[in-house]
Protein backbone atom coordinates (compact mmCIF):
# COMPACT_ATOMS: atom_id res chain seq x y z
CA UNK A 1 0.00 0.00 0.00
CA UNK A 2 1.30 3.67 -0.12
CA UNK A 3 -0.48 6.67 0.14
CA UNK A 4 -1.24 9.34 -2.63
CA UNK A 5 -1.98 13.07 -1.28
CA UNK A 6 -2.92 15.23 -4.22
CA UNK A 7 -2.35 19.06 -4.68
CA UNK A 8 -6.07 19.57 -3.96
CA UNK A 9 -5.81 17.21 -0.66
CA UNK A 10 -2.73 19.90 0.70
CA UNK A 11 -4.92 22.56 0.21
CA UNK A 12 -7.70 21.69 1.70
CA UNK A 13 -5.48 20.22 4.78
CA UNK A 14 -3.53 23.60 4.90
CA UNK A 15 -7.19 25.51 5.05
CA UNK A 16 -8.41 22.93 8.19
CA UNK A 17 -4.73 24.16 9.61
CA UNK A 18 -5.57 27.21 9.08
CA UNK A 19 -2.00 27.68 7.02
CA UNK A 20 -1.24 29.49 3.87
CA UNK A 21 1.92 27.53 1.92
CA UNK A 22 3.65 28.30 -0.51
CA UNK A 23 3.72 26.43 -3.88
CA UNK A 24 7.26 24.82 -3.16
CA UNK A 25 5.82 24.04 0.75
CA UNK A 26 2.66 22.51 -0.69
CA UNK A 27 5.20 20.00 -3.15
CA UNK A 28 7.29 19.10 -0.14
CA UNK A 29 5.02 18.32 1.83
CA UNK A 30 2.58 16.49 -0.54
CA UNK A 31 5.71 14.28 -0.95
CA UNK A 32 6.65 14.07 2.76
CA UNK A 33 3.35 13.62 4.41
CA UNK A 34 2.46 10.91 1.85
CA UNK A 35 5.74 9.18 2.53
CA UNK A 36 4.90 9.22 6.20
CA UNK A 37 1.14 8.13 6.04
CA UNK A 38 2.83 5.11 3.90
CA UNK A 39 4.48 4.44 6.93
CA UNK A 40 2.21 4.62 9.27
CA UNK A 41 0.06 2.01 7.23
CA UNK A 42 1.65 -0.36 9.20
CA UNK A 43 -1.18 -0.02 12.03
CA UNK A 44 -3.99 -1.03 9.84
CA UNK A 45 -2.06 -4.65 10.06
CA UNK A 46 -3.06 -4.56 13.57
CA UNK A 47 -5.90 -6.47 14.49
CA UNK A 48 -7.86 -3.99 17.29
CA UNK A 49 -11.18 -6.03 17.28
CA UNK A 50 -12.89 -5.15 20.65
CA UNK A 51 -9.57 -3.41 21.42
CA UNK A 52 -11.01 -0.27 23.35
CA UNK A 53 -8.73 3.23 22.35
CA UNK A 54 -6.78 4.89 24.88
CA UNK A 55 -8.33 8.12 25.40
CA UNK A 56 -7.27 9.06 28.71
CA UNK A 57 -4.14 7.55 30.59
CA UNK A 58 -5.48 8.67 33.93
CA UNK A 59 -8.66 7.19 35.51
CA UNK A 60 -7.31 6.88 39.62
CA UNK A 61 -8.13 10.84 39.93
CA UNK A 62 -11.05 12.38 39.95
CA UNK A 63 -10.01 16.48 39.70
CA UNK A 64 -13.15 18.40 41.18
CA UNK A 65 -12.57 21.47 43.40
CA UNK A 66 -15.05 23.64 45.20
CA UNK A 67 -16.97 26.10 42.97
CA UNK A 68 -15.46 29.08 45.00
CA UNK A 69 -14.39 32.52 43.44
CA UNK A 70 -10.91 32.98 42.98
CA UNK A 71 -8.26 36.00 41.74
CA UNK A 72 -7.84 35.62 38.25
CA UNK A 73 -5.09 36.77 35.85
CA UNK A 74 -5.34 40.52 35.63
CA UNK A 75 -6.84 42.50 32.47
CA UNK A 76 -3.90 44.66 32.17
CA UNK A 77 -1.53 41.57 32.30
CA UNK A 78 -3.97 39.52 29.84
CA UNK A 79 -4.02 42.28 27.30
CA UNK A 80 -0.16 42.80 28.25
CA UNK A 81 1.49 40.47 25.59
CA UNK A 82 -1.31 41.01 22.35
CA UNK A 83 0.13 42.31 18.87
CA UNK A 84 -2.77 45.13 19.10
CA UNK A 85 -5.03 45.51 22.04
CA UNK A 86 -7.27 48.70 23.52
CA UNK A 87 -5.68 48.53 26.91
CA UNK A 88 -7.87 51.37 28.32
CA UNK A 89 -11.45 49.87 26.87
CA UNK A 90 -10.13 46.06 27.83
CA UNK A 91 -10.43 44.14 24.54
CA UNK A 92 -8.60 42.33 21.88
CA UNK A 93 -8.10 43.99 18.86
CA UNK A 94 -8.80 41.95 15.30
CA UNK A 95 -9.14 42.44 11.71
CA UNK A 96 -12.86 44.17 10.62
CA UNK A 97 -14.53 40.58 10.59
CA UNK A 98 -18.22 41.98 9.18
CA UNK A 99 -18.29 45.03 6.46
CA UNK B 1 37.06 25.79 44.04
CA UNK B 2 36.04 24.60 40.87
CA UNK B 3 32.32 24.52 41.47
CA UNK B 4 31.95 23.85 38.26
CA UNK B 5 32.55 19.87 38.31
CA UNK B 6 30.58 19.50 40.80
CA UNK B 7 26.90 17.42 41.28
CA UNK B 8 23.89 19.41 42.44
CA UNK B 9 23.87 17.81 45.54
CA UNK B 10 27.08 19.13 46.00
CA UNK B 11 26.74 22.42 44.81
CA UNK B 12 23.70 22.18 47.39
CA UNK B 13 26.06 21.31 50.04
CA UNK B 14 28.45 23.95 49.24
CA UNK B 15 25.98 26.65 50.17
CA UNK B 16 23.82 25.19 52.92
CA UNK B 17 27.51 24.02 55.04
CA UNK B 18 28.31 28.03 54.22
CA UNK B 19 31.91 26.82 52.28
CA UNK B 20 29.70 28.99 49.28
CA UNK B 21 27.28 31.53 48.95
CA UNK B 22 25.04 31.33 46.43
CA UNK B 23 26.18 34.51 44.34
CA UNK B 24 29.74 32.82 44.41
CA UNK B 25 27.87 29.79 42.84
CA UNK B 26 25.64 31.88 40.71
CA UNK B 27 28.43 33.76 39.36
CA UNK B 28 30.84 30.40 38.89
CA UNK B 29 27.98 28.87 36.35
CA UNK B 30 27.27 32.50 34.58
CA UNK B 31 30.74 33.05 33.73
CA UNK B 32 31.15 29.06 32.97
CA UNK B 33 28.25 29.91 30.84
CA UNK B 34 29.56 33.53 29.40
CA UNK B 35 32.89 31.52 28.19
CA UNK B 36 31.60 28.48 26.76
CA UNK B 37 27.97 29.09 25.66
CA UNK B 38 28.75 30.58 22.62
CA UNK B 39 29.99 27.47 20.79
CA UNK B 40 27.68 25.05 21.88
CA UNK B 41 24.53 27.47 21.85
CA UNK B 42 22.58 25.77 24.78
CA UNK B 43 20.77 28.95 26.08
CA UNK B 44 18.17 31.27 24.30
CA UNK B 45 18.33 33.53 27.28
CA UNK B 46 20.84 33.56 30.04
CA UNK B 47 19.24 35.71 32.95
CA UNK B 48 22.39 37.02 34.34
CA UNK B 49 21.42 39.79 36.17
CA UNK B 50 18.23 38.27 37.14
CA UNK B 51 19.23 35.31 38.47
CA UNK B 52 22.72 37.51 40.71
CA UNK B 53 19.98 39.32 42.23
CA UNK B 54 18.11 36.12 43.69
CA UNK B 55 21.23 34.51 44.89
CA UNK B 56 22.10 37.81 46.42
CA UNK B 57 18.40 37.69 47.85
CA UNK B 58 19.45 33.73 49.16
CA UNK B 59 22.38 34.92 50.54
CA UNK B 60 20.82 38.01 53.01
CA UNK B 61 17.86 36.03 54.07
CA UNK B 62 19.59 33.58 54.92
CA UNK B 63 18.13 31.80 57.92
CA UNK B 64 20.89 29.59 60.17
CA UNK B 65 19.12 25.95 59.38
CA UNK B 66 17.67 27.00 55.98
CA UNK B 67 17.52 23.20 54.89
CA UNK B 68 15.75 24.04 51.44
CA UNK B 69 16.99 20.87 49.35
CA UNK B 70 17.57 23.38 46.05
CA UNK B 71 19.16 26.33 48.13
CA UNK B 72 21.55 28.26 45.73
CA UNK B 73 21.83 25.29 42.91
CA UNK B 74 21.40 27.29 39.23
CA UNK B 75 19.60 25.71 36.89
CA UNK B 76 18.77 26.12 33.58
CA UNK B 77 14.71 25.32 32.11
CA UNK B 78 13.92 24.31 28.43
CA UNK B 79 12.70 27.72 26.65
CA UNK B 80 8.94 26.05 26.75
CA UNK B 81 8.20 26.28 30.29
CA UNK B 82 6.72 30.28 31.22
CA UNK B 83 8.59 32.19 33.75
CA UNK B 84 7.38 35.29 34.62
CA UNK B 85 8.70 38.51 33.32
CA UNK B 86 11.32 36.20 31.01
CA UNK B 87 10.63 35.61 27.37
CA UNK B 88 9.36 32.42 26.54
CA UNK B 89 9.64 31.39 23.17
CA UNK B 90 9.58 27.65 22.69
CA UNK B 91 12.24 28.44 19.75
CA UNK B 92 9.82 29.80 17.64
CA UNK B 93 8.81 33.16 16.26
CA UNK B 94 5.30 32.62 16.35
CA UNK B 95 6.29 33.36 20.45
CA UNK B 96 8.16 36.46 18.95
CA UNK B 97 7.93 39.32 21.92
CA UNK B 98 6.21 36.89 24.50
CA UNK B 99 6.71 37.45 28.31
CA UNK B 100 4.60 34.99 30.74
CA UNK B 101 2.40 37.13 33.42
CA UNK B 102 2.95 34.03 35.29
CA UNK B 103 5.41 31.21 36.11
CA UNK B 104 4.78 27.40 35.78
CA UNK B 105 4.59 25.37 38.42
CA UNK B 106 7.71 24.04 37.87
CA UNK B 107 9.60 26.85 38.13
CA UNK B 108 7.89 28.30 41.07
CA UNK B 109 8.21 24.80 42.68
CA UNK B 110 12.08 25.22 41.87
CA UNK B 111 12.61 28.67 43.37
CA UNK B 112 10.81 27.58 46.35
CA UNK B 113 12.96 24.86 47.00
CA UNK B 114 16.01 27.56 46.77
CA UNK B 115 17.28 27.33 43.13
CA UNK B 116 18.26 29.80 40.94
CA UNK B 117 16.77 30.21 37.37
CA UNK B 118 19.97 30.76 34.84
CA UNK B 119 18.11 30.76 31.43
CA UNK B 120 16.25 29.39 28.94
CA UNK B 121 17.29 26.68 26.90
CA UNK B 122 17.08 25.82 23.43
CA UNK B 123 14.73 22.92 21.86
CA UNK B 124 13.48 22.20 18.44
CA UNK B 125 10.46 24.51 17.62
CA UNK B 126 7.47 23.63 20.27
CA UNK B 127 9.55 20.78 21.22
CA UNK B 128 9.11 18.69 17.84
CA UNK B 129 12.20 17.11 16.98
CA UNK B 130 14.60 15.09 18.03
CA UNK B 131 17.80 17.21 16.95
CA UNK B 132 17.66 20.93 18.38
CA UNK B 133 18.21 22.06 14.74
CA UNK B 134 14.36 22.73 14.02
CA UNK B 135 14.68 26.21 16.12
CA UNK B 136 14.27 29.31 15.12
CA UNK B 137 17.32 30.21 16.79
CA UNK B 138 19.60 28.07 15.29
CA UNK B 139 21.08 24.38 16.42
CA UNK B 140 22.56 23.52 19.81
CA UNK B 141 25.88 21.81 19.49
CA UNK B 142 26.83 18.30 21.11
CA UNK B 143 29.08 19.11 23.69
CA UNK B 144 31.49 15.88 22.67
CA UNK B 145 31.94 17.05 18.88
CA UNK B 146 30.46 20.87 17.92
CA UNK B 147 30.27 19.01 14.74
CA UNK B 148 27.04 17.18 15.69
CA UNK B 149 23.94 17.02 17.53
CA UNK B 150 22.95 17.18 21.23
CA UNK B 151 19.47 15.55 20.04
CA UNK B 152 16.68 16.73 21.13
CA UNK B 153 13.78 18.43 21.75
CA UNK B 154 15.87 19.31 25.27
CA UNK B 155 19.07 19.52 23.39
CA UNK B 156 19.83 22.54 24.88
CA UNK B 157 19.05 21.15 28.46
CA UNK B 158 21.05 18.42 27.78
CA UNK B 159 24.12 20.20 26.89
CA UNK B 160 23.95 22.35 29.49
CA UNK B 161 24.30 19.75 31.69
CA UNK B 162 26.70 17.43 30.02
CA UNK B 163 29.15 20.83 29.51
CA UNK B 164 28.79 21.89 32.99
CA UNK B 165 27.08 24.87 33.00
CA UNK B 166 24.74 23.99 35.27
CA UNK B 167 24.60 21.21 37.60
CA UNK B 168 20.77 20.51 36.71
CA UNK B 169 18.24 21.33 33.95
CA UNK B 170 14.42 20.75 33.44
CA UNK B 171 13.27 19.17 30.00
CA UNK B 172 9.86 17.96 28.69
CA UNK B 173 9.69 14.83 27.16
CA UNK B 174 6.65 14.17 24.91
CA UNK B 175 8.20 10.92 22.77
CA UNK B 176 11.85 11.08 24.04
CA UNK B 177 12.72 14.80 23.88
CA UNK B 178 14.40 14.31 27.82
CA UNK B 179 16.03 11.17 27.49
CA UNK B 180 17.26 11.08 23.88
CA UNK B 181 19.73 14.09 24.11
CA UNK B 182 20.54 12.86 27.75
CA UNK B 183 21.82 9.91 26.26
CA UNK B 184 23.43 11.93 23.43
CA UNK B 185 25.12 14.33 25.59
CA UNK B 186 25.66 11.82 28.41
CA UNK B 187 24.44 12.79 31.25
CA UNK B 188 20.68 11.30 33.38
CA UNK B 189 17.07 12.21 31.93
CA UNK B 190 14.25 11.14 33.49
CA UNK B 191 10.54 11.57 31.90
CA UNK B 192 8.39 10.87 34.79
CA UNK B 193 4.99 9.12 35.12
CA UNK B 194 2.51 10.70 33.08
CA UNK B 195 0.63 12.67 35.84
CA UNK B 196 3.72 12.87 37.93
CA UNK B 197 4.49 16.40 37.53
CA UNK B 198 2.03 19.65 36.59
CA UNK B 199 2.50 21.16 32.88
CA UNK B 200 0.97 24.07 34.20
CA UNK B 201 3.24 26.90 32.25
CA UNK B 202 4.50 24.29 29.93
CA UNK B 203 3.42 24.79 26.48
CA UNK B 204 1.48 22.10 25.27
CA UNK B 205 2.54 19.78 22.83
CA UNK B 206 0.69 16.44 22.97
CA UNK B 207 -0.98 16.92 26.02
CA UNK B 208 -2.05 13.26 26.44
CA UNK B 209 2.21 12.19 26.11
CA UNK B 210 3.84 15.68 27.44
CA UNK B 211 6.05 15.69 30.70
CA UNK B 212 8.46 17.55 32.28
CA UNK B 213 11.56 16.15 34.04
CA UNK B 214 14.78 16.59 35.44
CA UNK B 215 18.23 16.48 32.89
CA UNK B 216 21.20 15.65 35.69
CA UNK B 217 24.44 14.81 36.20
CA UNK B 218 23.95 11.92 38.45
CA UNK B 219 21.14 9.80 39.65
CA UNK B 220 20.76 11.31 43.09
CA UNK B 221 20.73 14.35 41.38
CA UNK B 222 17.09 13.53 39.15
CA UNK B 223 15.67 12.20 42.46
CA UNK B 224 16.29 15.27 44.13
CA UNK B 225 14.60 17.74 41.48
CA UNK B 226 11.99 15.33 40.39
CA UNK B 227 10.82 15.21 44.11
CA UNK B 228 10.61 18.66 44.11
CA UNK B 229 8.69 19.64 41.26
CA UNK B 230 6.90 16.73 41.77
CA UNK B 231 3.18 16.37 42.66
CA UNK B 232 -0.73 17.57 42.61
CA UNK B 233 -1.40 21.25 41.52
CA UNK B 234 -4.89 22.68 41.42
CA UNK B 235 -3.71 24.28 38.19
CA UNK B 236 -3.39 21.25 36.44
CA UNK B 237 -5.79 18.80 37.00
CA UNK B 238 -3.89 15.59 34.97
CA UNK B 239 -1.29 16.29 38.11
CA UNK B 240 -2.04 13.19 39.69
CA UNK B 241 -2.53 13.32 44.03
CA UNK B 242 -0.15 10.45 44.52
CA UNK B 243 1.85 10.84 46.98
CA UNK B 244 5.51 12.28 46.37
CA UNK B 245 8.74 10.28 48.04
CA UNK B 246 11.56 11.02 49.47
CA UNK B 247 12.99 9.44 46.27
CA UNK B 248 16.80 10.44 47.09
CA UNK B 249 16.59 8.67 50.20
CA UNK B 250 15.72 5.34 48.78
CA UNK B 251 18.59 5.18 46.68
CA UNK B 252 20.76 2.39 48.24
CA UNK B 253 22.87 0.51 45.46
CA UNK B 254 21.33 -2.96 46.22
CA UNK B 255 20.51 -4.55 42.74
CA UNK B 256 20.22 -8.00 44.18
CA UNK B 257 17.39 -9.56 43.52
CA UNK B 258 16.17 -6.97 40.89
CA UNK B 259 14.60 -8.51 37.78
CA UNK B 260 15.45 -6.21 34.47
CA UNK B 261 13.86 -7.32 31.31
CA UNK B 262 15.27 -6.96 27.73
CA UNK B 263 13.11 -7.12 24.52
CA UNK B 264 15.55 -8.42 22.24
CA UNK B 265 12.66 -8.78 20.03
CA UNK B 266 12.69 -5.57 19.13
CA UNK B 267 16.41 -4.60 19.72
CA UNK B 268 16.61 -7.24 16.19
CA UNK B 269 17.09 -4.48 13.89
CA UNK B 270 18.44 -1.11 13.24
CA UNK B 271 20.37 -0.46 16.47
CA UNK B 272 24.28 1.06 15.55
CA UNK B 273 26.79 -1.69 16.07
CA UNK B 274 28.73 0.76 18.57
CA UNK B 275 25.65 1.14 20.71
CA UNK B 276 24.89 -2.57 20.58
CA UNK B 277 27.74 -3.12 22.02
CA UNK B 278 27.95 -0.23 24.79
CA UNK B 279 24.33 -1.43 25.32
CA UNK B 280 25.48 -5.52 26.23
CA UNK B 281 28.37 -4.36 28.39
CA UNK B 282 25.98 -2.48 30.34
CA UNK B 283 23.50 -5.09 30.65
CA UNK B 284 26.55 -7.65 31.68
CA UNK B 285 26.85 -4.68 34.11
CA UNK B 286 24.04 -4.99 36.08
CA UNK B 287 24.14 -8.68 36.14
CA UNK B 288 27.17 -8.50 37.47
CA UNK B 289 25.76 -6.01 40.40
CA UNK B 290 23.12 -8.31 41.22
CA UNK B 291 20.32 -8.07 39.07
CA UNK B 292 18.78 -10.36 37.19
CA UNK B 293 18.12 -10.13 33.25
CA UNK B 294 15.47 -12.05 31.43
CA UNK B 295 13.91 -11.71 27.83
CA UNK B 296 10.78 -9.93 27.47
CA UNK B 297 8.39 -9.46 24.50
CA UNK B 298 7.10 -6.15 24.09
CA UNK B 299 4.93 -7.49 20.59
CA UNK B 300 3.20 -4.06 19.97
CA UNK B 301 6.27 -1.59 20.09
CA UNK B 302 7.34 -1.83 16.72
CA UNK B 303 3.96 -0.06 15.83
CA UNK B 304 4.59 2.92 18.54
CA UNK B 305 6.28 5.26 16.04
CA UNK B 306 3.55 5.36 13.11
CA UNK B 307 1.33 5.45 16.48
CA UNK B 308 2.94 8.51 18.56
CA UNK B 309 3.25 10.51 15.00
CA UNK B 310 -0.51 9.93 14.51
CA UNK B 311 -1.51 10.81 18.04
CA UNK B 312 0.94 13.50 18.67
CA UNK B 313 0.62 15.44 15.30
CA UNK B 314 -3.50 14.90 16.06
CA UNK B 315 -3.07 16.75 19.59
CA UNK B 316 -0.37 19.11 18.43
CA UNK B 317 -2.65 20.52 15.43
CA UNK B 318 -5.56 21.23 18.19
CA UNK B 319 -3.15 22.70 20.69
CA UNK B 320 -1.19 24.89 18.11
CA UNK B 321 -4.45 26.35 17.17
CA UNK B 322 -4.06 28.81 19.78
CA UNK B 323 -1.32 30.95 17.80
CA UNK B 324 -3.37 33.21 16.02
CA UNK B 325 -1.81 36.28 16.78
CA UNK B 326 -4.38 37.41 18.67
CA UNK B 327 -3.65 37.03 22.35
CA UNK B 328 0.12 37.05 22.28
CA UNK B 329 3.00 36.34 19.77
CA UNK B 330 3.51 37.19 16.41
CA UNK B 331 0.86 38.78 14.21
CA UNK B 332 1.50 39.24 10.33
CA UNK B 333 1.31 42.77 9.15
CA UNK B 334 -1.29 43.20 6.68
CA UNK B 335 -2.99 46.11 5.29
CA UNK B 336 -5.61 47.50 7.45
CA UNK B 337 -7.95 48.56 4.65
CA UNK B 338 -8.26 45.59 3.08
CA UNK B 339 -7.34 42.59 6.17
CA UNK B 340 -9.59 39.84 6.97
CA UNK B 341 -9.54 38.33 10.09
CA UNK B 342 -8.69 34.77 8.35
CA UNK B 343 -6.09 36.22 6.39
CA UNK B 344 -4.58 37.56 9.23
CA UNK B 345 -4.86 33.94 10.67
CA UNK B 346 -2.83 32.40 8.12
CA UNK B 347 -0.56 34.40 7.17
CA UNK B 348 0.21 35.06 11.15
CA UNK B 349 0.62 30.92 11.11
CA UNK B 350 2.48 30.55 7.81
CA UNK B 351 5.38 33.71 9.25
CA UNK B 352 4.99 32.00 12.75
CA UNK B 353 5.93 28.17 12.13
CA UNK B 354 8.92 26.48 10.88
CA UNK B 355 8.49 23.50 9.01
CA UNK B 356 8.64 21.29 11.10
CA UNK B 357 5.75 22.29 12.41
CA UNK B 358 4.01 23.01 10.09
CA UNK B 359 4.64 19.88 8.36
CA UNK B 360 3.23 18.16 12.49
CA UNK B 361 0.14 20.33 12.51
CA UNK B 362 -0.74 18.99 8.83
CA UNK B 363 -0.21 15.46 9.26
CA UNK B 364 -2.35 15.86 12.30
CA UNK B 365 -5.17 18.02 10.72
CA UNK B 366 -5.41 15.02 8.16
CA UNK B 367 -5.37 12.23 10.95
CA UNK B 368 -8.32 14.14 12.40
CA UNK B 369 -9.90 14.95 9.64
CA UNK B 370 -13.80 13.52 8.22
CA UNK B 371 -12.89 10.56 6.45
CA UNK B 372 -10.34 9.79 8.24
CA UNK B 373 -10.47 9.99 11.79
CA UNK B 374 -11.47 5.96 12.01
CA UNK B 375 -8.62 5.27 9.95
CA UNK B 376 -5.95 6.74 11.31
CA UNK B 377 -6.77 8.53 14.69
CA UNK B 378 -8.93 5.77 16.25
CA UNK B 379 -6.81 3.25 15.02
CA UNK B 380 -3.57 4.55 16.87
CA UNK B 381 -5.59 4.74 19.80
CA UNK B 382 -6.79 1.41 19.90
CA UNK B 383 -3.13 0.02 18.77
CA UNK B 384 -1.79 2.64 21.76
CA UNK B 385 -4.09 0.12 24.70
CA UNK B 386 -2.00 -2.72 23.16
CA UNK B 387 1.10 -1.08 23.61
CA UNK B 388 0.14 -0.61 27.11
CA UNK B 389 -0.91 -3.81 27.55
CA UNK B 390 2.56 -5.33 26.34
CA UNK B 391 4.12 -3.25 28.96
CA UNK B 392 1.55 -4.00 32.02
CA UNK B 393 2.06 -7.94 31.22
CA UNK B 394 6.05 -7.19 31.24
CA UNK B 395 6.49 -5.40 34.15
CA UNK B 396 4.29 -8.22 35.77
CA UNK B 397 7.50 -10.35 35.47
CA UNK B 398 10.42 -7.43 35.82
CA UNK B 399 11.08 -4.82 38.17
CA UNK B 400 11.73 -1.97 34.45
CA UNK B 401 12.25 -3.22 31.12
CA UNK B 402 16.01 -2.29 30.28
CA UNK B 403 16.76 -1.13 26.49
CA UNK B 404 18.99 1.45 24.07
CA UNK B 405 17.84 5.10 24.67
CA UNK B 406 18.25 5.80 20.99
CA UNK B 407 19.37 3.51 18.17
CA UNK B 408 22.43 5.76 17.38
CA UNK B 409 24.98 7.93 18.75
CA UNK B 410 24.74 11.40 18.28
CA UNK B 411 24.70 12.60 14.18
CA UNK B 412 25.62 15.45 12.20
CA UNK B 413 24.11 18.27 12.10
CA UNK B 414 22.04 18.72 9.19
CA UNK B 415 22.35 15.05 8.43
CA UNK B 416 18.91 14.46 8.86
CA UNK B 417 17.21 17.18 9.05
CA UNK B 418 15.58 17.12 5.47
CA UNK B 419 14.43 13.62 5.59
CA UNK B 420 11.39 13.86 8.35
CA UNK B 421 10.80 10.30 8.50
CA UNK B 422 14.27 9.09 9.10
CA UNK B 423 14.34 11.75 12.09
CA UNK B 424 11.07 10.15 13.28
CA UNK B 425 12.30 6.51 13.19
CA UNK B 426 15.44 7.54 15.59
CA UNK B 427 12.85 7.71 18.56
CA UNK B 428 11.55 4.12 18.25
CA UNK B 429 12.86 3.05 21.68
CA UNK B 430 11.67 6.20 23.60
CA UNK B 431 7.90 6.58 22.60
CA UNK B 432 6.33 3.73 23.39
CA UNK B 433 6.94 5.01 27.16
CA UNK B 434 5.13 8.00 26.86
CA UNK B 435 1.90 6.17 24.41
CA UNK B 436 2.22 3.90 28.30
CA UNK B 437 2.45 6.79 30.25
CA UNK B 438 5.31 5.47 32.22
CA UNK B 439 7.84 6.53 33.68
CA UNK B 440 11.30 6.30 31.88
CA UNK B 441 15.09 7.72 32.42
CA UNK B 442 18.48 7.10 30.51
CA UNK B 443 21.70 6.71 32.58
CA UNK B 444 25.00 7.18 30.54
CA UNK B 445 26.39 3.58 29.52
CA UNK B 446 29.61 4.28 28.17
CA UNK B 447 31.26 5.60 25.20
CA UNK B 448 31.86 4.37 21.41
CA UNK B 449 35.35 4.25 20.17
CA UNK B 450 34.70 7.58 18.38
CA UNK B 451 34.22 8.93 22.42
CA UNK B 452 30.23 9.55 21.87
CA UNK B 453 28.08 8.81 24.80
CA UNK B 454 25.75 5.72 24.70
CA UNK B 455 22.59 5.48 27.14
CA UNK B 456 20.72 2.88 28.69
CA UNK B 457 17.24 3.42 29.46
CA UNK B 458 14.61 1.66 31.89
CA UNK B 459 10.90 1.92 31.80
CA UNK B 460 9.54 1.32 35.30
CA UNK B 461 6.05 0.89 36.31
CA UNK B 462 4.03 3.84 37.01
CA UNK B 463 4.15 6.39 39.65
CA UNK B 464 6.77 3.78 40.77
CA UNK B 465 10.04 6.32 40.10
CA UNK B 466 11.37 5.18 43.56
CA UNK B 467 12.11 2.26 42.09
CA UNK B 468 12.73 2.94 38.80
CA UNK B 469 15.84 5.41 40.20
CA UNK B 470 17.06 2.62 42.72
CA UNK B 471 17.74 0.59 39.68
CA UNK B 472 19.64 3.42 38.04
CA UNK B 473 21.76 4.29 41.17
CA UNK B 474 22.64 1.20 41.70
CA UNK B 475 24.20 0.87 38.17
CA UNK B 476 25.64 4.13 38.32
CA UNK B 477 27.65 3.34 40.91
CA UNK B 478 29.40 0.78 39.87
CA UNK B 479 29.66 2.55 36.33
CA UNK B 480 30.04 6.69 37.23
CA UNK B 481 30.42 7.18 32.99
CA UNK B 482 29.07 10.88 34.42
CA UNK B 483 32.16 11.81 35.89
CA UNK B 484 34.16 11.85 31.78
CA UNK B 485 33.58 15.10 31.03
CA UNK B 486 33.88 16.92 27.64
CA UNK B 487 36.72 18.89 26.58
CA UNK B 488 35.55 22.52 25.83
Amino acid sequence: MSSHLTKADVERIAELARLELSKEEQETFARQLAEILTYAEAVQAVDTTDVPPTTHLLSSHEALRADELRDSLPREDALANAPDAAAEEGFFKVPKVIG
Amino acid sequence: MTISTRTLVEVRDAVADGAATAVDVCTDYLDRIAATDPSLHAFNRVTRERALERAAMLDRSRVADDHRPLLGVPIAVKDNLCTRGVATTASSRALDGFVPPYDATVIARLEDAGAVVVGKTNCDEFAMGSSTENSAFGPTHNPWDLARSPGGSSGGSAAAVSARLVPGALGSDTGGSIRQPAALCGVVGLKPTYGRVSRYGLLAFASSLDQIGPLTLTVRDAALLLEVIAGADPCDATAAPNAVATYADGLDGDLRGIRLGVPSGLLEDGVDADVGRVFDEAVAAFRAAGATIADVALPHASYAIPVYYLIATAEASSNLARYDGVRYGHRASLDPATATLTAMYDRTRSEGFGAEVKRRIMLGTYALSAGYYDAHYLKAQQVRTLIRQDYEAALESVDAVLMPTSPVPAFALGDKVDDPLQMYLLDVFTVSANLAGLPAMSVPAGFTPGRLPVGAQLVGRAFDEAGLLRIADGYERANGWWRESPTL
